[in-house]
């Protein structure tokens, strides 16, 4: 009887630890995820507006320009239906380019434009952030995209299933 | 000719596997003897058909025929020979035919060094090799066939990532799938000791030795995969939580965990189902991170061109396997006796604790790498789950693993007296309170609360297993004598325990490498132009501008920076920025001056207008080595470990078998 009491005890608190420790792991995620919303969905309002949160899609052709301190850059991200324009300080990943895809991680600032605090690098130039991918395509079924535009999304969507 | 030899020797391949997995086991089961002696050399067949479908498409690559598809995507005329071979594991299909021949590997080498072990264990082992080798044939020939061919034949490859044109990263895949396909014996051992309903101290003596090997190999892969991502990426990190590593990690966890509960089972023969248990797990997690992998589930910066086709099929082998084994698990454990009690002050009480731990903190990793599917399939949003959350939960468990670790191996196993404990280490217990609370001063935290954490744990480790080897030494002739005991000892029985302090003090390196570069690091982006200067950490950078130099495969920007300490100049760095002629992706290479106490680390962003200016990196890291020492060492730990004569005996005793089995069952 008394080992059994125990035993009780013992699984007791191991039941009561690993419920401390699951909440403790659940509120620090809570704090710590950054949801995905496509251009359309900022401009929407959909975002939170303080939190960090993530935006991503195309980089939209010849809005890349470069701020005076050398560091600092800007260029506009599209769901082929709606574009956000979006600041970086630092030095953007090796496969970042016009007409490519891109996830950036930051808030959004009064004035609209996104601050990105961290640009998605990957390590395959065929490769799209499946977020991105999905709100292409969702853009494309909804709105019934200009013809040049599906055309380029139908390209990306080939390179990725190569 | 030769590409479709080598997809017809995977077939055949196949067709073994299917005798292999079927033949054997129904022997072991029937006692029929000779199925069960089919075995042995059905393993050796294996490897052969897959080294010659190997051979046949490093051929390929060598001789760039690019009629095959894999390697017209894959490689290039230009691609120097050795990467020609490295490219073989550069992309799915080819790294899929590298994961399969070292699983033949694996079984080959089980058939040829277990003379010793009982034929029905060899069958049956070899058997559930064979299962495995069918699950991942199929995989091969249905979805990922390397040999598949292409009309019309191009003139020209597409060229290998350039990322993977690199030494690092040429044989990190290789030790990674090492390690997690040895992974496959454990578990093999496992599932074969299930089947028999034989959970012995025998049973955990025989695949010790093979998952220690196992998780060496799993080691060394991931440590070189942080040295490589840290020079290579060329943004200065060691470890990113994303979701691939996290699918490396986590079968070293639970192999770490399975290391140290086999120790208690071959010795006391506790833990026996928590043991099997472990095994199943670290293997299924093996597979669980081929699946994140391959699927493209998640948004990774390792990011395989994908296929739903093969997600979905690796989802189904998981379920098999996992859901297999688990059902057997279910069916066959309660049978087993969970001998060997223990009071709560004894080495099983740690190793308990350090069980816990390793599992609670690989639950929260898979927790964190799923919970954007999770999310999803809620339709709670798309999440990403931010590295600072993984440091968080990494944070709250490495301190009382690292308090375990400095008690555990000086417990006795079953019981002991608090007091014996308190007298080996009250002053290794004192000296790491000392160096905390020097190191808690501002002159050296620098305000940084783990500095003093971190650095006292290291210091803890270190005394407590001083004071371990010390007490083991004076149990062995007095410390006079000790040369000539440790000599004694590490040709004696004693490597596995000299194995364990290696391996832990790679640990006290490890926690002094992570403090120190977590803490200390600096970081500048800057943008210079030539002529420019700039300081860091006491260092002054002198910037002299980029010119184009031609590299075998590719264009490159190369810089040229002075580095000077004070006034003296300790040298001279030549970061680059490669355009390689086969694709349009540009490639960053980092030049690095080492040292163990610290690196400086320059790498080249992008050029800014057209005055030869560029936008850099700028690193100071110190002690960012001693991660990567620490695992070193604890891979040593494990080699010295396994090089115990104990797991030798077998050849030894190979000429009288029944002596043997006998002493092993006792």
């Amino acid at each position: 009887m008394k080992a059994r009491q125990k035993r009780m005890i013992l699984v007791g608190v191991a039941v009561l630890g690993v419920g401390v420790a699951a909440s403790l792991a659940l509120s620090a995620l809570q704090s710590n995820i950054a949801y995905f919303f496509s251009p359309s969905q900022v401009l929407a309002g959909e975002n939170p507006p303080d939190a960090v949160f993530r935006v991503g899609g195309l980089v939209v052709q010849n809005t890349l320009k470069r701020q005076e301190d050398g560091l600092t850059v800007h260029f506009d991200v599209t769901d082929n239906a709606e574009t956000v324009p979006v600041s970086y300080t630092g030095i953007l990943p090796d496969l970042f380019g016009e007409g490519q895809g891109v996830v950036a991680k930051g808030r959004i600032g009064a004035d609209g434009v996104f601050y990105a605090d961290e640009v998605l690098a990957k390590h395959d130039e065929s490769y799209m952030p499946p977020e991105v991918q999905d709100t292409l395509k969702t853009t494309q079924a909804n709105d019934g995209v200009v013809e040049t535009t599906a055309r380029s999304v139908q390209t990306a969507t080939k390179t990725v299933a190569q | 000719m030769v590409p479709e030899l080598g997809h017809f020797a995977l077939i055949l391949a196949l067709l073994l596997a299917s005798v292999q997995a079927i033949f054997p086991l129904a022997g072991s089961l029937s006692g029929n003897r000779a199925w069960m002696t089919m075995a042995r050399p059905l393993a050796f067949g294996q490897l052969t058909m897959i080294a010659i479908a190997f051979a046949a498409l490093v051929q390929a690559f060598l001789t760039s025929d690019f009629s095959v598809l894999y390697v017209a995507e894959q490689s290039n005329t230009l691609l120097p020979d050795i990467y020609k071979v490295s490219a073989v594991w550069g992309g799915h299909e080819g790294s899929l035919l590298l994961w399969v021949l070292f699983m033949a590997c694996w079984g080959a080498a089980v058939a040829a060094l277990s003379r010793n072990l009982p034929l029905t264990v060899v069958a049956r082992v070899i058997s559930v090799q064979g299962m495995i080798a069918i699950g991942f044939l199929l995989f091969m020939l249905l979805t990922s066939n390397p040999f598949e061919r292409l009309f019309p034949v191009p003139q020209e490859g597409r060229d290998l990532n350039p990322l993977l044109q690199d030494p690092g990263l040429a044989i990190h895949p290789p030790m990674l799938y090492m390690g997690y396909v040895g992974f496959s014996v454990a578990f093999a051992f496992a599932v074969a000791a299930l089947i028999g309903g034989r959970l012995d101290a025998a049973w955990a003596r025989w695949s010790r030795p093979w998952t220690t090997v196992a998780w060496v190999f799993l080691t060394i892969g991931i440590m070189l995969g942080s040295w490589w991502a840290y020079y290579e990426l060329g943004w200065g990190g060691w470890w990113f939580w994303d979701p691939v590593e996290n699918a490396s990690l986590m079968p070293w966890l639970v192999g770490t965990a399975l290391i140290h509960s086999l120790a208690v089972t071959e010795k006391r023969a506790a833990f026996k189902s928590w043991t099997v248990l472990l095994a199943i797990c670290a293997f299924s997690l093996s597979l669980l991170g081929t699946f994140l992998v391959r699927s493209g589930v998640l948004t990774s910066v390792h990011a395989f061109a994908t296929d739903p086709a093969r997600g979905l099929f690796i989802l189904l082998f998981l379920c098999v396997v996992v859901g297999g084994s688990l059902a057997l698990y279910a069916w066959r454990a309660p049978e087993v006796s969970d001998g060997g009690r223990f009071d709560f002050v004894s080495r099983e009480t740690s190793l308990l604790a350090n069980n816990l731990l390793f599992v609670a903190f690989t639950v929260l990793v898979l927790f964190g790498t799923l919970a954007p599917l999770i999310y999803e399939a809620f339709d709670w949003g798309k999440i990403s789950v931010g590295f600072p959350w993984f440091n968080k939960m990494f944070l709250a468990l490495a301190p009382f693993l690292a308090l375990v670790l400095g008690v555990g191996p000086a417990v006795r196993w079953k019981h002991d007296e608090p007091m014996r404990l308190v007298k080996t280490l009250w002053w290794a217990l004192a000296l790491s309170i000392g160096v905390l609370a020097v190191s808690y001063l501002p002159a050296f935290s620098g305000g940084h609360a783990w500095v003093p954490v971190g650095l006292a744990l290291a210091a803890w480790l270190l005394f407590s297993h001083v004071a371990i080897v010390r007490e083991r030494l004076k149990n062995k002739g007095g410390l006079t004598k000790l040369g000539p005991a440790l000599v004694a000892d590490l040709r004696g029985s004693g490597r596995s325990f000299y194995g364990m302090v290696v391996a832990h003090l790679g640990v006290a390196v490890f926690i002094v490498g992570v403090t120190m570069v977590s803490n200390f690091q600096l970081e500048e982006d800057v943008r210079m132009s030539p002529g420019d200067s700039q300081a860091l950490a006491g260092y002054r950078f002198e910037f002299l501008g980029a010119q184009a130099v031609p590299g075998p495969n590719y264009m490159a920007q190369r810089g040229h920076f002075k580095v000077y300490r004070g006034e003296r100049q300790i040298d001279e760095l030549h970061p680059e920025k490669r355009a390689y002629l086969g694709g349009g992706m540009p490639m960053t290479e980092a030049a690095i001056d080492p040292g163990l106490f610290r690196d400086i680390y320059v790498s080249l962003g992008e050029p800014v207008g057209d005055t030869g200016d560029w936008a850099l990196r700028l690193y100071y890291k110190p002690f960012v080595r001693w991660i990567w020492l620490g695992a070193i060492l604890m891979a040593l730990g494990g080699v010295l470990a396994v090089s115990d004569p104990r797991y030798r005996m077998a050849r030894a005793s190979a000429r009288k078998p029944a002596a043997d089995t006998a002493a092993a069952r006792a």
